[in-house]
């Protein structure tokens, strides 16, 4: 919305600048100017996302990778929960899927581990566009409660089906070895090729927000019998928005098991779909940031409680999702934002004070 | 055939238990519209209370009303404390809450009671009634005796009280029920109460087959909803009706179906749900909804 916003206004100062350049009142040019300053925090985002391995010891960047892989799992979720408006509590369905599809691939077929990214990324969105066909007539309450059905009933599943899946004892992998040249360690190579799919994600994924799809999702949200009326073919739309959730969950899944080496039902359990929301929820639910800041929370909130109690983690989430729904509905990013907003606005009332 | 309704009886002991669960979400949907995802960590939390007092020396039969009454007004005080400030919010907002509130008090339950798995006193006798080749447990028919027992009760007040019918005029329409003086914040608090009140007897009722422990419940709401959903959100008899039939269902897919066997058994809810929604969306026993736009 916001950058929608800013654009306008580029488009009109550029069609009004040109014959009145002088004239050009001074707020218009520092409100041009914003768009640099987020390209300059992303660059240096990822400037310090490339050098932290190299300074970092390697359960650290292990770690961070694996922050990584919850926010892409999460951007999944935002697409549907935070653009879409549809609540779903059996993500971590096909984060499982993407995970078990990668580690069947490699384990039976001996599958080049990057091979597997593409087909577990294909399943995944396969699954959820067979699966949204049936779930998305579904209104509301009523998805949750199909979505936490299915992903309660996957464990059994995946436990049943022994020769495949390895039954509950899982299946160990070989974790990807670096490539000679690059001179990394494993650790850091797992690091950056999380890295790279996390860049990878986050820009396709900005980029379907910015396309008609996007405002087709945003128009769902805001008001679905509006949206209908303008033409956004509902159950197309939703379909979509769940199978492409999806396939970033698998995607997410199958990186995971580069990264851990292992797989088994337990780590998929319920609780894991669960956790991703509310990762979500308490990271901020439809902007950009979200993901990442809820990835980063998913990942070492509970690994800090843990030391406290075992069931610490589970306290604090509870707190905080009720809390930040309460109090900071756009969770941590809206926090964030609203800071960054008031502390520009110091800044410019400090320079206007000076004039 | 002795069998089969041996399997039948043992579906209906389980239908009981998450035919009592699911009247619980029956009551808070009726009410204020949520489906309390956290209905059936309320219920473990109860019975962890039962747990604590029988430990400490009450007899059982003192310990349930005790468990009973704190589950009432712990149900009063999270309506009035956590539900009331997100009241008419989004549907997505009421999930996320009550996903928080489950979260909360599986953890707490967890902190309080660690995860080990303790075992509960049968309230009922041991032994069992014969007839024609089928035993019945007499805890099965004190399970099913105690569902039935409730189910009336709750009959009674709604329909022959006072504050049964002010509670019926508020789900029905809850400006109306304002215009004509009933108090519409202090009976969804009641309603949250007696769901909590219910809900726990279910949880007392299942501690004894499913051991003691914070996540005992978490396949139990699975159960309910779809109970809940196959005799529609908003018929609290429908819900017990539900219940029993997703009981026998699931035993006897359990027992009849080899490919499903006990370990699949899961899936049987959500076929009924998905079912459900797909060719009766308001379940066996619910009204329609019909909205204005």
């Amino acid at each position: 919305m916001s950058d929608m916003g800013t654009r306008n206004t580029a488009v009109a100062a550029e069609t009004s600048s040109a014959p009145t350049e002088t004239v050009a009142p001074r707020a218009e040019t520092r409100r041009l100017r914003m768009p640099d300053w987020t390209w300059l925090g992303i660059g240096a985002l990822l400037l310090i996302a490339c050098l932290a391995p190299f300074q970092l010891v390697p359960f650290r960047t292990f770690q961070l990778a694996l922050a990584m892989i919850y926010a892409v799992a999460l951007l999944g979720l935002n697409v549907l929960v935070g653009h879409t408006g549809q609540i779903s509590l059996g993500h971590g369905a096909f984060f499982a899927v993407g995970a078990y599809t990668s580690a069947v691939l490699m384990d039976r077929w001996d599958t080049p581990y990057f091979a597997t990214l593409p087909v577990a990324a294909a399943v995944a969105f396969a699954l959820g566009f067979a699966l949204g066909i049936p779930a998305l007539r579904l209104r509301g309450l009523y998805l949750a409660l199909v979505t936490l059905a299915i992903a309660i009933f996957l464990v059994p599943l995946l436990k049943r089906f022994e020769s495949v899946t390895g039954g509950s004892m899982g299946l160990t992998l070989t974790k990807p070895a670096p490539p000679v040249w690059t001179g990394l360690a494993e650790d850091q190579w797992l690091y950056f090729l999380a890295l790279l799919v996390t860049v990878v994600s986050f820009v396709l994924v900005a980029g379907l927000l910015r396309s008609r799809v996007g405002r087709a999702l945003h128009a769902i949200r805001d008001n679905e019998i509006a949206a209908e009326v303008m033409g956004v073919r509902l159950a197309f739309y939703k379909t979509l928005a769940f199978a492409c959730g999806a396939m970033l969950a698998g995607a997410a899944g199958c990186v995971y098991t580069w990264v851990i080496g292992f797989v088994s039902p337990d780590s998929f359990a319920v609780g894991l779909s669960i956790t991703l929301l509310a990762g979500l929820v308490v990271g901020g639910l439809g902007g950009h940031w979200g993901p990442l800041l809820g990835g980063l929370f998913v990942m070492y909130v509970p690994s800090f409680a843990q030391d406290l109690n075992q069931a610490a983690p589970g306290v604090i989430f509870g707190l905080l999702i009720i809390a930040v729904m309460y109090l900071a509905p756009n969770g941590l990013a809206g926090l964030l934002g609203r800071t960054a907003r008031w502390l520009e606005h110091l800044v410019r009332k400090g320079k206007n004070n000076a004039h | 055939m002795a069998g089969f309704l041996q399997q039948v009886i043992e579906g209906l002991t389980a239908g009981a238990i998450y035919a009592g669960l699911a009247l619980a979400l029956v009551l808070i949907y009726r009410f204020t519209g949520i489906v309390n995802f956290a209905q059936g960590e309320l219920a473990m939390f109860s019975a962890f209370l039962a747990w604590q007092c029988v430990q400490s020396g009450l007899p059982f039969w003192v310990a349930l009303p005790a468990t009973l009454a704190v589950s009432f007004v712990g149900g009063m005080l999270i309506e009035r404390v956590i539900i009331r400030p997100v009241e008419g919010a989004p549907e997505l907002t009421l999930v996320i809450v009550t996903v928080g509130l489950f979260f909360f008090i599986n953890a707490a339950a967890g902190w309080i009671w660690s995860y080990q798995v303790k075992s509960f006193p049968n309230p009922f006798p041991e032994g069992a009634f014969r007839a024609g080749g089928v035993t019945a447990g007499y805890s099965s028919l004190g399970v099913l005796g105690v569902v039935a027992a409730v189910m009336g009760l709750l009959y009674l007040l709604f329909r022959y009280t006072k504050i049964g019918l002010a509670m019926r005029a508020v789900a029905c329409n809850p400006q109306s029920a304002r215009l004509v003086g009933i108090r519409v914040g202090t009976v969804l608090a009641l309603g949250w109460g007696l769901a909590a009140l219910v809900g726990a007897v279910s949880g007392v009722l299942s501690a004894p087959l499913l051991f003691l422990e914070p996540n005992m419940m978490g396949g139990v709401l699975i159960y309910a909803f779809a109970a809940a959903t196959l005799g529609g959100f908003d018929s609290p008899g429908g819900a017990v009706a539900g219940g029993l039939i997703v009981g026998v269902a699931e035993t006897l897919t359990g027992a009849y179906l080899d490919v499903i066997g006990t370990e699949l058994k899961i899936g049987v809810p959500l076929v009924i749900i998905l079912g459900v929604l797909l060719l009766r969306p308001q379940g066996l026993f619910g009204r329609a909804v019909v909205e204005r736009v």
